[in-house]
């Protein structure tokens, strides 16, 4: 097991599925950050057998992108960390909406032309977790 | 202020509402001849459809207000790489309201963000064509006396047919519609329509390809066209298009009030000589679709006459 310095003050984003830390990584833009992110890959887990983590120090809850991290898997949680301790949980919920996060591949929509409409989906079935874009409501897959 | 992109932008009730303003204005169209005087209509027609512009174009005059606009994509803006949005905006400085018809889907609902009169979705792609599919109910209405309680038989291209998905929305909304899917395999109604209307409502549906074996037990069939510009690939239009031609033959199969309804223009789905039976009501329902788009224009502009 390989050891990561506990946060003082920061954010865990834990229960990620084992191999999308580096897709979270991106999509949050954790890359622009100044301060010191941690990936753990294939962390040993009893609940998912293994999984990945996320480290973010300091206080950047505000610009982590809640709905970009739901749509991606509503299952990881989010420890906020303060003097070295959890003090609040958080989960996530699939997005009723998402903007520019994924792309609408049907060559008959309005945004196969005009590239500047922002790619809008919604989410029309919470069981079956499918996204339909706005315009012209084909399925992402 | 209130657009129509979907079928279902207007409630039950406020479609109830409309084809009983609509039967009004056929009953009596002198009445409202002066109606949206000093109003214009402005008609974007980003694809070729001389049918349902004509019918806007004549709905509005017939209110009394008059017509701006273009019938393609080459005589507007957008051949020099407008976008909608800026189309819209300026055509909500001369109109007062408008009716778009855009080859990619969703473009009128992109028009509805930006524009500060009425947009009408006079059909988007293989998407949504609401007025249509009033047209559809103001015809089923008027001949059958009512829109629930009946089986609808829907033959042709269930895939890309835009009338067909829109008009499925919006009969689902009825009590105790049934419906008769016929299509070749490949022309099947899509998923978000089968899944998320049908199956998500609990309206009961079949899905056949032969139409001898089902006509019989419909109260109306709505035939389609195969849409040639709907295809990518030439050679799957030619194999598709005369899957089913209703010929007096299958009409001695059907019952004697199961009227044909058609979102016209037809090519060869519909013998000719079908036009002459009195269940034939094609033609009728084109007249209906310029009163029911009387009815829209007065309802969207929220004008009013005394009774």
């Amino acid at each position: 097991m390989i050891n990561i310095g506990a946060l003082n003050e920061g954010i865990v984003l834990d229960h990620i599925q084992a191999g999308k830390s580096f897709n979270i990584y991106y999509h949050l833009s954790l890359d622009k950050l100044d301060c010191q992110v941690a990936i753990i890959k294939n962390a040993k887990s009893k609940k998912m057998g293994k999984k990945d983590i996320i480290k973010i120090e300091g206080d950047v809850l505000d610009i982590i992108d809640l709905k970009v991290l739901g749509y991606i898997d509503h299952n990881i949680t989010i420890n906020i960390i303060k003097d070295s301790k959890i003090v609040k949980k958080l989960s996530l919920k699939l997005p009723q909406e998402i903007k520019n996060i994924i792309h609408c591949k049907n060559p008959r929509c309005i945004t196969s032309i005009e590239q500047e409409l922002p790619h809008i989906f919604y989410l029309s079935d919470p069981e079956k977790e499918i996204y339909r874009c706005l315009y012209c409501e084909e399925k992402h897959s | 202020m209130r657009h129509l992109l979907n079928p279902l932008d207007f409630s039950v009730e406020e479609t109830d509402a409309l084809i009983k303003l609509a039967m009004n204005i056929a009953d009596n169209p002198q009445k409202y001849s002066k109606c949206c005087v000093n109003k214009k209509l402005a008609v974007l027609f980003y694809e070729p459809s001389t049918r349902t512009r004509l019918s806007f174009e004549t709905a509005m005059l017939n209110l009394g207000g008059s017509v701006i606009g273009f019938s393609s994509a080459d005589s507007s803006s957008a051949s020099k790489g407008e976008s909608v949005a800026d189309t819209i905006r300026v055509v909500s400085c001369y109109a007062d309201i408008a009716a778009m018809r855009h080859p990619k889907e969703g473009a009128p609902l992109v028009a509805s963000r930006f524009s500060s009169i009425p947009v009408i979705n006079a059909g988007d792609g293989g998407h949504q064509h609401p007025t249509q599919t009033l047209t559809d109910l103001l015809t089923i209405n008027t001949l059958k006396g009512r829109l629930s309680n009946m089986t609808v038989g829907i033959c042709g291209d269930l895939k890309f047919g835009r009338t067909v998905h829109s008009l499925i929305n919006a009969l689902s909304r009825y009590t105790n519609i049934k419906f008769i899917l016929i299509s070749p395999p490949e022309l099947k109604i899509p998923d978000y329509i089968r899944d998320g209307v049908l199956k998500a409502r609990n309206i009961e549906f079949i899905e056949s390809t032969n139409l001898d074996s089902v006509i019989s037990k419909l109260d109306i069939l709505y035939m389609t066209r195969v849409q040639r510009e709907r295809f990518f690939n030439e050679e799957d239009y030619i194999r598709l298009k005369d899957t089913y031609i209703l010929d007096s033959s299958k009409m001695k199969l059907a019952g004697d009030d199961m009227y044909i309804l058609h979102p016209l223009p037809r090519v060869n789905e519909i013998s000719i000589e079908i036009d002459t039976d009195h269940r034939a009501a094609y033609f009728k329902q084109v007249k209906l679709g310029m009163y029911i788009r009387m009815a829209l224009i007065m309802t969207l502009l929220e004008v009013k006459i005394d009774d």
